[in-house]
Parts: C-alpha cells; sequence; structure tokens
C-alpha cells in the first residue's frame, strides 16, 4: 500500500515539473477553465433572475448542484481524461506490453499515467462555489451533513471513473475509442441541473443506464439535509458495484489483449 | 482535368523546357474546385462513423433545452413557452450541425507536425482548400440534419417556421454567413499558431464566450437588455442564434434584412482579417523536419 502511495506522489511530481516546464501555458489553461466554469453559470444566472425557484430549486440550492458538477468536472479533466487519452494510444500503438511488465498494477500505472494540473482550477472552483451557496442558504449546515455530502461526492467519483475504465476496455476490442469518452464526456454535462429538471426518457436514461442523478444531485441533496439514510446506502452500493464491474472489465479486457506491435 | 498532366509530361520531355503559361491563380482554383470537393467529400464518406459520434456529442442543445423546459413548465418565460423553447432548441442543434468547422484544429495539427507544407506548395490558396475542405462535409451534414428536422417538425408541428416568404429564402444565406463567420474567425484564430504554441487556448476562450453570446445556451431576447444591445453587435449572434431567430419568425422582415447586412459586413471583415493573418503567420514559417 505505501509503495502504491509513493508511485501516486512520484506520478504527480512529474505532472506538476512538466507543469512548471510549461508555465504560460499553465495559467492560461488555468485562465480558461475558470472562465469556462464561469460562463456556465451564466444561463442559470439569467434563469433565477426571472424566476423564484426551478423544479423545486432555488438559486443557491441550484448552485451547490452546479459546484458538485463543476468539481467532478475537475476531477474529470485533471484525472480522468489524460488518463484514458495515454491509455488509448497504449492500446492503439502497442506500448501498453511496457505497462503491463512493469510490477505494479496495470490499471493503477495508467489511471495516473498523466495529471492535467491546471484543471484543478475547476475542482477548487467547483468546492468554492458549493460553499458560496451553502453560504448563500443562510443557515449553518451541521457537520454530519457536510460528512455525507463528501462521501457521496467520493461515491460520484468512484461511478465517473468506473464508466471510463469500462469505455477504456473497450479499446482492446474497438481499439479506437477516443470518440467514445468523448461522448461520455458530452452526456455527463448534463450532470449540471438537478435531475428532477429531466422528464421522460432522460429520466429513466439518467437514471439508470448513466446515474447522472447519483453524481451531482445527491452529494447536493445531502448538503441540503433533504436525502434519507436508506438513499445514501443506495447510492455508495451502486458506486461500489461500479468499481467492481469496472475492475472486472478491465481484467477481462487485459486478459485477452494481443499486442499489437511485434 | 487531363490537360495539366499532358502539358507536365511534355516539360519533362522537351529538352528545352518551354516557358510556362501566365498563371492566374484565381481561374487555375476555380477549376480545381469541383475535384478538391471531390477529394474532400470521399474523405468525410470514408469517416462517417467518426463524424457520426461528433454529431450525437452535440448534447447541449437538449440539454438546455431540459432546463428551460422546467422553467416554462410552471410559466412561461418571456414569450417562450414549452414548445417555443423546444423549437428554439432543436434548430439550434440542427443548424450548430450545419454550419460547424474543424478549421482551427486542423490548422493547428498541420502547423505542429509540419504538414502544411505540402499545402503551401500547391499551386492555391491554402485557405482555399481549407474553405473546400469544410465546405465538402455539408452534403454529409444534411444528410444528418434531415431526419432530426423531419422528427422536429413531426413532434411540435410545421407551423413554428416563419411564414415570411423572405425570410425562406434568406435562410440559405444566413446560413452561408454562419458559415462563413465561423471559418474565418478559425482561420484567424489558427494562423496564431505559426507563432505560438498555445492558439487553442485563444481559441477556447473564444468557444467560451461563443457558447454564452451565440444564443447556444438561451434566446439571446431573454438577456437583459443593455447586454443585448452590446451583444448584437458582436459576431457570436451571427454564427448561429440569426439564422434560428430568422427561420422561426422570431425577428421580423426588416430585423432580418437589417441583421443579414450586419453578418455579412462581419465576414467581409473577418476575411480580411484571416488574410492578413494567414500571411503574416506564413511569413514567420519556417517548416520543421527536413
Amino acid at each position: 500500500m505505501t509503495r502504491y502511495l509513493q508511485l501516486f506522489a512520484i506520478q504527480v511530481r512529474a505532472s506538476l515539473l512538466l507543469a512548471l516546464q510549461y508555465r504560460l501555458d499553465f495559467f492560461l489553461q488555468f485562465g480558461i477553465a475558470i472562465f469556462w466554469s464561469t460562463s456556465t453559470l451564466v444561463p442559470l444566472w439569467v434563469l433565477f433572475s426571472q424566476r423564484p425557484g426551478v423544479a423545486g430549486w432555488s438559486w443557491p440550492e441550484a448552485l451547490v448542484v452546479v459546484g458538485f458538477f463543476l468539481a467532478l468536472k475537475g476531477v474529470l479533466a485533471t484525472v480522468i481524461q489524460p488518463a484514458v487519452a495515454q491509455a488509448v494510444s497504449h492500446v492503439r500503438n502497442g506500448t501498453l506490453d511496457f505497462v503491463l511488465l512493469k510490477p505494479a498494477d496495470a490499471q493503477f500505472l495508467v489511471s495516473t499515467a498523466h495529471f492535467e494540473l491546471a484543471r484543478l482550477a475547476d475542482l477548487a472552483g467547483g468546492l468554492a462555489l458549493v460553499a458560496f451557496a451553502s453560504w448563500r442558504l443562510g443557515e449553518p449546515i451541521p457537520p454530519t451533513a457536510i460528512a455525507v455530502s463528501l462521501l457521496l461526492f467520493a461515491g460520484a467519483v468512484a461511478i465517473l471513473y468506473s464508466l471510463f475504465v469500462l469505455v477504456l476496455s473497450l479499446a482492446f476490442y474497438f481499439v479506437k475509442v477516443d470518440n467514445l469518452s468523448f461522448l461520455l464526456s458530452s452526456i455527463f454535462d448534463a450532470a449540471r441541473w438537478p435531475s428532477s429538471v429531466f422528464r421522460g426518457v432522460l429520466a429513466l436514461l439518467f437514471t439508470f443506464v448513466i446515474p447522472l442523478a447519483l453524481m451531482t444531485t445527491y452529494p447536493a441533496l445531502a448538503l441540503l439535509g433533504r436525502i434519507d439514510s436508506a438513499r445514501v446506502a443506495i447510492a455508495l452500493g451502486i458506486a461500489s458495484a461500479f468499481l467492481v464491474l469496472s475492475r472486472l472489465a478491465w481484467r477481462r479486457a487485459v486478459r485477452q489483449y494481443t499486442s499489437a506491435g511485434g | 482535368m487531363t490537360s495539366a498532366p499532358s502539358g507536365l509530361g511534355a516539360l519533362a520531355a522537351a529538352p528545352v523546357p518551354p516557358p510556362p503559361p501566365p498563371v492566374r491563380p484565381l481561374r487555375g482554383a476555380l477549376r480545381a474546385l469541383p475535384t478538391m470537393l471531390r477529394v474532400h467529400f470521399a474523405e468525410v464518406v470514408a469517416w462517417r462513423a467518426e463524424m457520426l459520434v461528433w454529431v450525437l456529442a452535440y448534447t447541449m442543445p437538449l440539454i438546455m433545452l431540459a432546463l428551460w423546459s422546467a422553467v416554462a413548465r410552471e410559466a412561461p418565460v418571456g414569450r417562450f413557452g414549452e414548445r417555443e423553447f423546444r423549437a428554439y432548441f432543436l434548430a439550434t442543434l440542427v443548424f450548430r450541425l450545419l454550419v460547424a468547422s474543424w478549421a482551427v484544429w486542423e490548422m493547428n495539427i498541420e502547423i505542429r507536425e509540419g504538414n502544411i507544407a505540402a499545402r503551401l506548395l500547391r499551386p492555391i490558396h491554402p485557405l482555399l482548400s481549407y474553405a473546400a475542405q469544410q465546405a465538402s462535409a455539408f452534403p454529409m451534414r444534411i444528410v444528418l440534419a434531415v431526419p432530426i428536422v423531419i422528427a422536429s417538425l413531426l413532434w411540435i408541428g410545421a407551423d413554428v417556421v416563419t411564414r415570411d416568404p423572405v425570410q425562406l429564402l434568406l435562410l440559405p444565406l444566413t446560413l452561408v454567413g454562419a458559415w462563413a463567420v465561423t471559418f474565418l474567425v478559425m482561420v484567424m484564430i489558427g494562423s496564431l499558431a505559426f507563432r505560438w504554441e498555445s492558439a487553442l487556448g485563444v481559441f477556447d476562450l473564444w468557444l467560451g464566450l461563443y457558447f454564452v453570446f451565440s444564443g447556444y445556451l438561451m434566446p439571446l431576447e431573454l438577456l437583459p437588455d443593455w447586454l443585448q444591445s452590446i451583444v448584437r453587435w458582436l459576431p457570436f449572434p451571427y454564427m448561429l442564434a440569426f439564422p434560428v431567430e430568422n427561420a422561426l419568425g422570431l425577428i421580423d422582415r426588416g430585423t432580418t434584412l437589417r441583421a443579414l447586412g450586419i453578418q455579412w459586413s462581419w465576414a467581409a471583415l473577418l476575411l480580411w482579417g484571416a488574410l492578413a493573418a494567414w500571411r503574416s503567420g506564413v511569413r514567420r514559417y519556417s517548416a520543421y523536419g527536413g
């Protein structure tokens, strides 16, 4: 376990050195990330300047959801997307062999291959937005609610990560899946609104196929004290199931992998 | 078509090369245009699955539609009820699909990897060849758009479309204008890649502004008045919102004509800007590699 922590620290340091080498680019990326996050708030701001609430959510409450969305997007852009991009190119070029030969878990190595540190701006900005919105709500939030909310957010990260590992496992069969991961991230964009906004087919899709509701709405509900323990348990159960499923899919994909090189 | 290769053959065989015929750049380009379009169209057909995924990834209008529908379910926003929002965002989806362009990414990769040298060698202005490449995707885009349009009209009802014959006639012109503005901005920003690695970062900034001010996320008339009066002079609305408003009859004929004037003025200005940016970029360029 300590060995993996050390490995993790080494990988982070490598990414940090890379970021420091291209400082101008780093700050530009950082600024753009903040700019983009702010621009996603404009339609919401226009909407709530006309209405006190939408689908049962007030302005600060909806901001909590958006904050969790941005934070999750930050995790996606910092860790998950660079890892997927690199892994897909490994599979395509046959260089995955070098990763598989190393004396550490391949899934771990692939997942921590590169960190796009500038995109931590989204994570920080999202969490700041959550804090700001909670302050705007005016009522003090009990520490247990914060703890449950963070727990559910960790579950959301697990689900998001698992979804991308599942897509990545497909890369072993279809080789070219960067489009698919692009598609998945654009579906994830729908998590920016409270799930009660969606109706009909979309509501079913986002609950049962890609559990967007669990990812941003549940942590927000927990922070607002509107969630019961049964739903928390179900959410965490689903998150664990996703982790196990993605792990199995990855193992299966690696086992049938025949190198592309020669 | 056949005259060019045989001319080359004669050139190689003759001991003393005859003086080359005077080159008329524009005429040569026009002659080559159909072939270029055909070649690039074949490329697009070869990558059709790729394109389909890109189109499926245009989910944002649908996500915004869900949000604004939820709002309109309680009470209409301005003159937008649920039905109007549906029409607006589906039109946005289709028009974005039609006028989209990927020139900036293409240019960025070609400049970085040095492949652009091949384009520079051809006796045709590279911007024209980029334009041909982008335009040749148009038939495929229409093929993808038609089912969406038909399904939308069946769902919402055909009477959401404007009744004004002038507006209907001008519709293709508004779309070509929107495409031109989109493409020329991409060329302008793409030309920055000649001197600067972070050209795509600049484009990301542009894209952020585009999302907010082009009507992609919400109908522009919902913006506060002071903001709207500024935004209407910027190029963003003419890349998307204006064709949509025209097609759905959200603006009257007079406004359409005035907006068309602004749109094409922007296109002309950007054409000048794109040519200038390209020229100054190429001057600085020295090819990578051998």
